[in-house]
């Protein structure tokens, strides 16, 4: 019947919500509206150029003219002054409805909220039941027995329009009632009564208001449809039942639905729109918006990489060790810049003149803190980096083809058969309404061609390798029945299901137990092994460094600052950055002497903790 | 699966019951007020008592009650006060206008909706906001005054479609479309508001999602994640505001065809309405109610086809 916003904000209107409507453009053209229809109404026995009831029979359906303003209707009647008077039992008739909604559901939600027990439950069930019906048939059923009074049907409109602050008052005193401040004013003795009176209407009053705004117009919207329909009382002017004279005499005086017809819809649109505008206002309000976790690591990043730019800092290049590896390059980065589009047209940067290489069967360390850009040049070479995000410069060479610059027809066909990706995350890079079994065969029908049959036992023998005890179970299972190991092994097994040449793995085991990381890095290493996959290695963990890879790049705000073969990197480091982080590992290294809380609890893992 | 459906159905036949009594026990609480409304207030004490008892209303409330309960268990709900039809006759010939009305509004309704709301949340940007805007405007305009727009402009001036007027599918289906194209319009547009809104404000979420770069990383185009996978898990709140939706159209339907005269489940309402012919508006009442569940459980089983969580709790 009704839609309740559960998403309102749950904060009072500090600044006077009023002042702040009128530099709002649509809130105060809404406001202005408003005012005047009240107005206009409010003064109608001024106003007003006949009387309202008084039927003319020289006068039926008379044109627009000195006599009649407006026209008169299909019983001589002045059009213009039975819209100012329809004003004043339109409004009025909706304001009942208004109040008694308020009354009702504002009442029944703050005790239903804050007491909670059986009169929850009931007035929970009942509120369900009211929104069951749609409002207008039981209006009409209501009608069948209490007759036509216009102020009857409002009241019993509201009742049907209480839940609509019900649920909006009840959400919001279920949120706050055992907030610390709520529980601090019922030890230091305040009466139930005090306490929902400052601190829990305050927090309701906002939404209230916006609510009020909304079921105002339907109510307005549902009264006019109900006189419309010719139900309502003869007696009295509403603009519902001039809408229902000027319709049935459409045909003879086209202009008569016109102006009720205007002003329902102007003040219906008024209303929602002031709803809106006071929503803006008051989502505005709530102080500086939080940022997410990735947009302040951006953010971050951004500042540290302006300061980077300007020292100019060249990376420290260790040289190959004689009888290196030499086999085919796969990956050539150069130059490549990542950069994020702000809304006043300026662009962040977040990486700046990265190089990277990989040749086919080498894993390449990418180590950094958070924020340094490490995931950031990841995302870059798949072309899949976040909203606003784009490769401001360089080249990123793979197999001949510049991927920078290829559509994203093309890109497509690159991405899993090609390259492909492993997430941080296992649990929430596993679609919840799909199986395993289908996440897995779908890319794989994509990519290869191949049929279901095949696609079926290619994912089962893929879920046996990557280690899955029970592949047949897995393969049916849905991800939120499955552990975080297991939905690792399973992202894994997706990844090489193409047979990739290049795998991206971004912090592949970060939000593994200890245990389960060393199994994951185990199987990589031999899926690596048997593949002889080149492979991109995010991490912060410079022990998984150690264990993995043949050569290790440094990040650090956006730029690398030092690269060169793992051997290389860890007896030989040079840049200061890169020496701190091999401090930071504590396996190995002499005691720090004095006793440090701080230094000796922390683990390696620690610095793993804070994943960008 | 099957206890999910089970419980359900269990609790949409509760629902049903539980309107049903309570909209019999407020509508015949009148007793004597409804046989004097019927005979006329000149009419006698006696005439006004013998009316009651022969409609049955000098019974006391809950055996009347139980009658008409069981009565409805068979498939009959009572005769007519004014012209003696069978209401179950009455109401069930003039349902599926109105089901066909409605339904036709709520599912052109779902596709506009996806597509808008797939629209503004991939594209975002001015695309985004004319949406939003228009979509405000959309929810704040009653029906009835669009369906009045829409008379007035298309059948009365262009006279592209008949003003008024009915014909059933089952003789001529383009007949039968061209009658109700206007008043399906009118009714979906609000709907359609209030869907995208909800379908594109889920999928913003919803696109936030790791999962969406994970499986593009695997080669699925970004059209396929969108339609396939993104959609399917915002689907559930669009869902379940096009449930609220379709029941508000029910409503908005009983204006609808008293604008352009369809011969539906409004008709007799206003009809039945305006004389105080209560068994009528009862099996409206009836009838109503068992749409609604009907509807809820079908949404809920597909709640349940989108979201595997929600089929195991």
């Amino acid at each position: 019947m009704i839609e309740t916003p559960l998403a309102l904000p749950v904060t009072a209107a500090k600044v006077s919500l009023f002042r702040r409507l009128l530099t709002h453009p649509t809130g105060a053209a809404s406001l202005l509206v408003l005012f005047l229809v009240a107005l206009a109404s409010a003064l109608a026995p001024i106003l007003a150029t006949h009387d309202p009831n008084t039927a003319n029979l020289q006068d039926v359906l008379a044109k627009a003219g000195s006599e009649h303003v407006l026209g008169a209707d299909s019983a001589g009647r002045d059009v213009f002054s039975r819209l100012l008077f329809a004003g004043q039992f339109s409004l009025a008739g909706a304001l009942v409805a208004l109040a008694v909604a308020l009354v009702l559901g504002v009442t029944a939600g703050l005790i239903a909220g804050y007491y909670g027990g059986w009169f929850d439950a009931v007035s929970s069930w009942l509120t369900g039941l009211m929104m069951a019906l749609p409002g207008m048939v039981v209006l009409l059923a209501a009608r069948a027995v209490v007759g036509p009074s216009m102020w009857l049907s409002m009241m019993i409109f509201g009742v049907m329009l209480s839940p609509a602050f019900f649920r909006l008052v009840y959400a919001s005193v279920t949120a706050v009632r055992n907030e610390l401040y709520v529980d601090a004013a019922r030890v230091s003795g305040l009466s139930d009564f005090r306490i929902i009176g400052r601190h829990i209407l305050t927090v309701v009053r906002a939404p209230v208001i916006i609510q009020s705004a909304m079921v105002l117009g339907i109510a307005i919207a549902i009264q006019a449809g109900l006189e419309f329909l010719g139900l309502g009382d003869l007696n009295i002017p509403t603009w519902g039942s001039m809408l229902n004279d000027g319709f049935i005499n459409i045909f003879k005086s086209p202009t008569l639905v016109l102006w009720p017809a205007l002003i329902i819809g102007l003040v219906c649109i008024a209303l929602t729109l002031l709803a809106n505008a006071m929503r803006d206002e008051l989502e505005r309000s709530r102080g500086p918006v939080k940022k997410s976790r990735k947009a302040a690591a951006t953010a971050a990043i951004a500042d540290a990489a302006g300061a980077a730019e300007k020292r100019g800092a060249a990376a420290v290049v260790h040289p190959d060790e004689p009888g290196a590896d030499k086999s085919e390059l796969l990956l050539e980065v150069t130059d490549l810049g990542v950069g994020y589009d702000q809304p006043d047209g300026s662009t962040t940067h977040v990486v700046n003149h990265v190089n990277l290489t990989v040749r086919r069967g080498e894993v390449h360390g990418l180590v950094g803190e958070s924020g340094s850009g490490k995931t950031q040049t990841a995302f870059s070479i798949l072309r899949l980096l976040p909203q606003g995000g784009r490769i401001t410069g360089g080249s990123i060479f793979f197999e001949g083809k510049d991927l920078a610059h290829l559509s994203e027809k093309d890109m497509t066909k690159v991405r899993g058969k090609r390259i492909a990706y492993i997430p941080q995350e296992p649990m929430s890079n596993l679609d919840g309404a799909f199986t395993i079994g289908s996440q897995l065969m779908e890319p794989m029908r994509v990519c290869l061609g191949i049929s279901k049959t095949e696609a079926r036992k290619r994912a089962l023998a893929l879920l046996a390798k990557v280690g899955i005890p029970n592949p047949e179970r897995t393969f049916n299972a849905y991800p939120h029945q499955i552990s975080g190991g297991m939905a690792q092994r399973v992202l894994i097994a997706g990844a090489v299901s193409c047979e990739p040449d290049l795998l991206i793995a971004d912090e592949p085991t970060t939000a593994l137990d200890v245990t389960v990381q060393a199994e994951v890095l185990n199987l990589l290493r031999e899926l690596q092994d048997e593949l002889n996959m080149g492979v991109i290695l995010v991490t912060h963990n410079f022990g998984v460094v150690a264990d993995l890879c043949d050569r290790v790049s440094v990040m650090q705000s956006g730029r690398v600052v030092e690269t060169g073969p793992v051997r290389a990197i860890f007896n030989g480091a040079r840049h200061p950055y890169t020496r701190q982080l091999l401090d930071a590992i504590l396996e190995d290294t002499a005691p720090r002497g004095q006793y440090n809380p701080a230094g000796t609890t922390a683990e390696p893992q620690e610095l793993k903790g804070v994943a960008s | 699966m099957y206890r999910f459906v089970l419980r359900r159905l269990f609790s949409g036949v509760l629902l049903l019951f539980v309107i049903t009594t309570v909209a019999y026990l407020l509508l015949y609480a009148g007793g004597g007020d409804i046989a004097r409304r019927i005979v006329g207030p000149t009419a006698s004490d006696a005439q006004v008592a013998l009316k009651a008892s022969q409609l049955g209303l000098d019974r006391p409330l809950v055996v009347q009650y139980w009658d008409w309960l069981t009565n409805a268990l068979t498939g009959d709900l009572g005769r007519s006060w004014f012209n003696g039809q069978l209401v179950s006759a009455g109401v069930s010939s003039r349902l599926s206008v109105t089901i066909s009305l409605v339904l036709g509004a709520v599912l052109i309704a779902a596709v506009i909706s996806v597509v808008i709301g797939v629209w503004a949340a991939v594209r975002r940007g001015w695309v985004d906001r004319v949406v939003q805007f228009v979509g405000v405007l959309g929810f704040a305009i009653p029906g009835f005054l669009i369906a009045l727009g829409l008379v007035s402009l298309f059948a009365l001036n262009l006279k592209w479609f008949k003003a008024t007027g009915y014909v059933p599918m089952t003789t001529s289906f383009g007949g039968w479309a061209a009658t109700v194209t206007l008043p399906i319009i009118a009714l979906s547009i609000g709907c359609i508001a209030a869907v995208v809104q909800q379908v594109r404000g889920s999928l913003i979420d919803a696109l936030r999602q790791d999962y969406v770069r994970t499986l593009r990383a695997r080669g699925l185009s970004f059209n396929r994640v969108v339609y396939k996978h993104v959609l399917r898990n915002a689907g559930g709140p669009a869902l379940a505001v096009l449930a609220v939706q379709f029941i508000g159209l029910l409503g908005g339907a009983v204006i609808v065809e008293q604008i352009f005269a369809l011969p539906g489940l409004g008709q007799i309402t206003v009809a039945a309405t305006g004389q105080g012919d209560i068994p009528v508006v009862m099996g409206v009442v009836v009838a109503t109610a068992a749409i609604v569940v009907a509807v809820n459980l079908i949404i809920d089983l597909a709640q349940g086809w989108l979201n595997p969580k929600v089929r195991l709790s």
